[in-house]
């Protein structure tokens, strides 16, 4: 027994191989030297050591930035599982995913959990950017995040689309030929990009293929690209707003507290109840299918799943020079300049900014309740541009004069707003920002619940 | 110190054109990944022997009612018959975004199911946001028989009289 070495390790052969698994090589001697070790793990390539107390509250943030990237995880390891069984050729696709459901363990599971994942990460990520903005977390100087996000959400669209596409049901072809129609009304560059996507004139087996590689390789490399950038941006920027001063804890001068564990545990919280929430969707409602593609015959009413319906309904107001290319281009770039108004610091890091920002806010959501509807209907039933101004191109009399109209609606709000209350461009430019997204919501509200047979106006149920 | 001053900048000036040297050859490089990137996505020309000329009959012309609109799916098209006897083959694509627009015989008029567009039987718009009237394909009559040409779309501006084909 006196044998026994003290510098050989006598435990036997699978600890050891645990332990230089889990320990790192140079087992550290004193307390300091262990508690670096614990830190640097892979936790803290993405966290600082401490962080902020007022930033770890649940509702400065909702965790919405952390569940987009479990969502994200998510969708990378079923969407990995689904591959093995998909087929991307218009004769077999549609089979193989009834295969899927009918003959693989679990195979309606995974796609549901792909589904609900996908379906809930829109949610997310506007959430998420509905928060920044509130807080006035796409301010200085945290500007060019704002951007990294937008690309992001961006991706998370497209991913959305070209995933719906690929199980050829009618839902899929349909959505394929009014989308890869809409390219054609972008000017000069549209036919090229028209005929790239869909690989020829016509939609077919290289269009299919198109998109298949879009949503399995390219989405998600620019995923893995962007999310660790936006990741890095947070940290570069000290983390996630904070008020100025929030009894003498603010950006400045915050009172923080160790990543581990007091911020890691509420992550996991929060990831793990999401998780079990997909999961729980996953196992009681099936993902839809709708019957195999039929170019012949478009479904009635052919509508787009729920996340597109405000732009369809967009599509239905205007003359698709101005629904498909105008619109979305200005709203792009109207997001992008966003953060670059010169704001000032007031009200950075509160939600709605301040009181009046409040009361802006409230004020402007009811006012696109009303008018949006409002238009919708007048549309419908009495405004016929059209017929009014014979005579004039489609473009003009049915894109540039409602477009010009719209535009007068939300500059006189803007000017409205300006004279009554005495506010800041913070609370002017949220209050207006309000009122637009509000009004998209109301129209994707009418296109989910209000649109029947030949997309006419109905009471839902009626 | 006036030497050294040119050296300076003569260094400068050549470090400035090699470094845009480099730039331009990186960018030369990924002109030439686009491109072949693009070209990989570009769908190989197959020139179709232009527009092989497919015939579909559609059947004698008395078996068409006046003010009737029949569906040939085959051919992808309706064939219309106006109030005076005319025909007009009508393409069953929507002029805005390309659904196929069902004929709803009660409502005497197309009706697209993807955004709401109308057109009468001449395949005039009567509702937006369809851009323009839907294409026709030429129609021939011979010996009583309605032809329809269905090789190539005709796309039109607007309803014109000259559009109809007439028998006799
Ligand atoms: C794939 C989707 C996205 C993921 C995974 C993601 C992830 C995150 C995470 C983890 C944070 C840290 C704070 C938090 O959890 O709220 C964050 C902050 C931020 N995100 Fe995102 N995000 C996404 C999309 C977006 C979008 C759509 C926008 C807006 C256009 C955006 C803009 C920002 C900005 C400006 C910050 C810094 C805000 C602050 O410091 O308070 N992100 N994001
Ligand atoms: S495709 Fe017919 S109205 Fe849009």
């Amino acid at each position: 027994m006196s044998s026994e070495r003290p510098d050989i390790d006598h435990s036997n052969f699978l600890k050891r191989l645990w332990r230089s698994f889990t320990i790192a090589p140079l087992v550290p001697e004193d307390d300091r030297e262990r508690k670096r070790t614990v830190l640097n793990t892979l936790v803290l390539h993405l966290h600082p050591p401490t962080v902020p107390m007022a930033t770890i509250r649940y509702t400065h943030t909702w965790g919405l930035g952390g569940m987009g990237l479990v969502l994200f995880l998510l969708l990378a390891s079923t969407g990995l599982l689904l591959m093995f069984t998909y087929e991307p050729a218009p004769g077999q696709a549609y089979g193989s995913i009834l295969k899927l459901k009918g003959h693989f363990l679990f195979g309606k599971f995974v796609r549901n959990i792909h589904h609900w994942s996908a379906n809930a990460f829109i949610v997310v990520a506007l959430l998420h950017m509905l928060r920044v903005f509130f807080t006035g977390g796409h301010r200085e100087p945290r500007q060019f995040n704002w951007i990294l996000g937008l690309c992001l959400l961006l991706f998370v669209l497209f991913s959305n689309f070209t995933g719906y596409l690929l199980p050829w049901d009618q839902m899929a072809y349909w959505a394929i030929t009014i989308m890869t129609s809409m390219l054609a009304y972008i000017p000069l560059a549209g036919n090229w990009l028209q005929e790239i996507l869909r690989g020829g004139g016509e939609i077919g087996p290289a269009t299919l293929v198109n998109f298949y590689t879009l949503h399995t390789t390219l989405l998600p490399i620019l995923f893995v690209i962007f999310m660790p950038w936006h990741f890095w941006r947070v940290r570069k920027a000290g983390g996630v707003v904070l008020p100025k001063a929030e009894g003498g804890a603010g950006e400045d001068n915050p009172e923080r507290v160790h990543t581990i564990p007091y911020l890691v545990v509420k992550e996991f919280a929060v990831a793990l109840t999401l998780i079990a929430a997909i999961f729980l969707l996953s196992i009681f409602v099936n993902a839809p299918l709708q019957e195999m593609a039929n170019p012949g015959m478009s479904p009635n009413p052919a509508k787009a799943p729920w996340y597109f319906l405000g732009f369809q309904e967009l599509l239905m107001h205007f003359h698709p020079l101005f629904a498909v290319f105008v619109i979305p281009v200005l709203t792009g770039i109207l997001m992008i300049l966003l953060p670059y108004f010169r704001y000032g610091s007031d009200g950075i890091g509160t939600w709605f900014i301040s009181k009046r920002g409040r009361r802006m806010a409230v004020i402007s959501a009811a006012a696109a309740m009303i008018f949006t509807p409002g238009a919708v209907i007048l549309d419908e039933y009495l405004i016929d541009l059209q017929k009014w101004l014979p005579g004039l191109p489609p473009e003009i009399s049915n894109g540039l004069v409602p477009f010009v109209m719209l535009l007068a609606v939300v500059t006189g709000y803007y000017f409205y707003l300006k004279r009554k209350y005495e506010s800041t461009k913070a609370e002017i430019t949220q209050a207006v920002f309000i009122f637009l997204l509000t009004s998209f919501i109301v129209l994707t509200i009418i296109g989910v619940w209000f649109r029947g047979e030949g997309m006419k106006l109905v009471w839902p149920g009626g | 110190m006036n030497k050294n001053n040119t050296s300076t900048t003569q260094t400068h000036t050549r470090r400035t054109f090699l470094t845009r040297f480099w730039l331009l050859l990186g960018l030369a490089a990924l002109a030439e990944l686009v491109w072949v990137a693009v070209s990989f996505v570009k769908p190989k020309k197959q020139k179709q022997t232009a527009a092989t000329p497919s015939i579909i009959t559609a059947g004698p012309v008395d078996s068409f009612d006046l003010g009737s609109v029949t569906a040939f799916p085959r051919g992808r098209f309706y064939l219309a018959r106006l109030e005076n006897g005319g025909f007009l083959a009508l393409s069953r694509e929507c002029t805005h975004l390309g659904c196929t627009v069902p004929w709803v015989e009660e409502e005497n008029r197309f009706v697209c199911p993807c955004h709401a567009s109308t057109f009468d039987i001449k395949g005039v718009v009567t509702n937006p946001p369809a851009p323009r009237p839907l294409d026709i394909f030429p129609v021939t009559i011979e010996n009583d028989v309605v032809m329809v040409d269905v090789s190539e779309a005709v796309e039109r501006k607007r309803f014109e009289v000259g559009q109809v084909v007439r028998g006799y």
